[in-house]
């Protein structure tokens, strides 16, 4: 691997959001609008704004760097230039890693602005700091880039690509807690939660903006997300061929 | 032959879709010489350029390029390769694209600076590639494989859909390029570059139909034009087929 390419690829892509100003827009209000919305709809509950609208500060990175990894690595693959790359000395893990920190930078912009507004404007409350949501949510971001990496694979096109979202991550929205407790569900559907990445990085989320102390559940919440990330990278590692038919 | 070869080529097999698109094909590529690959759309020529650059599965037959098997992790600095379509980014400057691909190969401003104005897209450093028309992007892809001076270029019709004079310049560049010890693999499915080459080498579906020179070409078949001296050999080919079919 090399350090300059790592760091060639991610300063390309981060050109490449930089000439698509619209994108950059989408991606750092539509966050906080959709909260903002949620601000409003839970007026008179703000207990429920709360146990939703906190944790969803975290998981809005996860669900934007699926989708946009996802479609710029199907990009890749289809306009020849992952080709090119593959016969230059460059190695997988610097394009890997320059996505990496190339989304993981924009994520962070991210979760700022809407961790900002949600805990600071619209009263949202995180008991262990609003710092630690923001962290989580750039490792969030990362699990959804690893994933979105991976699926990619398996689009020939970008309608195919644009349709993992509904297919790969509503179901983990709607199994990870954020809508019904997890112990309420049917037994089969609690076992499948635990098979889910977002289900750990929801827990986390949830621990980080609730009053009782983090525990070591946190901290295996935590690398059970970064282990997934890394198992997601490799397996998407393995799809970015150097020979192909 | 003094030297050996730059790039080497047996009995290579590849099935691409299900069906077998090189048959055993056999050639080699002298150092320091411009040779064109010609043959009719379709007949292999990408699919041969995809094995010596190492991004092909193949099905059996040996590729040995500048000594080593093809797509050794060695070779890609010093093999440069581009794609018919152009393989740059389209959402970036072409300053943006040459930079990008400079730090990879290690190429400085200078050869940044020189490869824009090889391409003639000196002044155009800021326009975003997917403004640009479909000749204008393949020269900024064959600028990005300029950048490190490579070995071995092996370009995949790069001149097509180009102006006249445009044209003429970049095989200029070719040959200037391969008297300073570069090896040019330039493919085309138009005849009248065929004169542009050094050598030759003529393909059609999947197999090597011959190896020669333009000059040669012309003398062995009796025709001044390099188009009908190629259905020459395609006819004289079909006639050594129906006499020994074994003998391709």
């Amino acid at each position: 691997m090399s350090v300059r390419a790592t760091l060639a690829t991610a300063r390309r892509v981060l050109w490449q959001i930089r000439h698509d100003p619209r994108t950059v827009a989408l991606l750092l209000v539509v966050p906080t609008a959709l909260l903002t919305l949620l601000y409003f709809l839970f007026e008179g509950q703000p207990h429920t704004f709360q146990r939703i609208g906190a944790p969803l500060c975290g998981l809005f990175p996860f669900i934007v760097m699926f989708l946009v990894t996802s479609i710029a690595m199907l990009r890749e693959r289809t306009t020849g230039t992952l080709e090119r790359l593959m016969t230059l000395p460059l190695a997988k893990v610097d394009i890997l890693l320059g996505y990496g920190i190339a989304f993981g930078l924009l994520a962070a912009l991210q979760a700022l602005i809407v961790c900002t507004v949600g805990f600071a404007i619209l009263g949202l409350h995180a008991a262990h700091g609003a710092w630690l949501v923001g962290l989580l949510a750039i490792a969030n971001a990362l699990l959804g880039m690893a994933l979105g990496l991976f699926a990619s694979a398996f689009a020939r096109t970008e309608f195919q690509a644009v349709q993992f979202m509904p297919a790969l991550i509503f179901p983990q929205l709607l199994l990870c807690g954020l809508f019904v407790p997890r112990d309420q569900m049917a037994s089969w559907l609690h076992v499948v939660s635990w098979l889910m990445p977002l289900t750990y990085a929801y827990e986390a989320l949830a621990r980080a903006t609730a009053p009782a102390p983090l525990g070591a559940a946190m901290a295996a919440e935590v690398l059970a997300v970064a282990g997934f990330t890394v198992a997601a990278l490799g397996l998407g590692a393995l799809t970015l061929r150097r020979r192909t038919p | 032959m003094a030297e050996a070869a730059a790039l080497t080529v047996e009995k290579l097999r590849v099935r691409r879709g299900g069906r077998e698109v090189l048959h055993g094909l056999s050639l080699e590529v002298e150092r320091g010489s411009v040779t064109g690959l010609l043959g009719p759309s379709g007949c292999g020529k990408t699919t041969l350029m995809r094995s010596i650059v190492g991004v092909q599965i193949v099905a059996s037959g040996a590729v040995t390029v500048l000594g080593s098997p093809a797509g050794a992790a060695q070779l890609r600095r010093r093999v440069g390769y581009t794609t018919q379509a152009p393989s740059v980014y389209a959402d970036i400057t072409v300053g943006e694209n040459l930079r990008y691909f400079a730090a990879i190969v290690g190429a400085d401003r200078d050869r940044i600076a020189q490869a824009t104005a090889t391409v003639g897209l000196a002044g155009r450093e800021h326009q975003l590639v997917g403004s640009l028309s479909g000749g204008e992007r393949s020269r900024v892809s064959l600028a990005t494989v300029l950048l490190n001076r490579p070995e071995l270029l092996v370009l995949d019709e790069p001149t097509v859909g180009l102006d006249p004079l445009l044209r003429s310049e970049l095989w200029d560049t070719f040959h200037e390029l391969a008297r300073g010890g570069a090896t040019l693999l330039v493919s085309s499915h138009v005849m009248d570059e065929a004169s542009q080459c050094d050598r030759l080498l003529l393909m059609r579906d999947g197999e090597l139909l011959a190896r020669s020179t333009p000059d040669e070409l012309r003398r062995s078949t009796g025709e001044s034009d390099l188009a009908r001296a190629f259905l020459s050999v395609i006819r004289q080919s079909h006639a050594a087929g129906e006499r020994d079919p074994s003998e391709a």
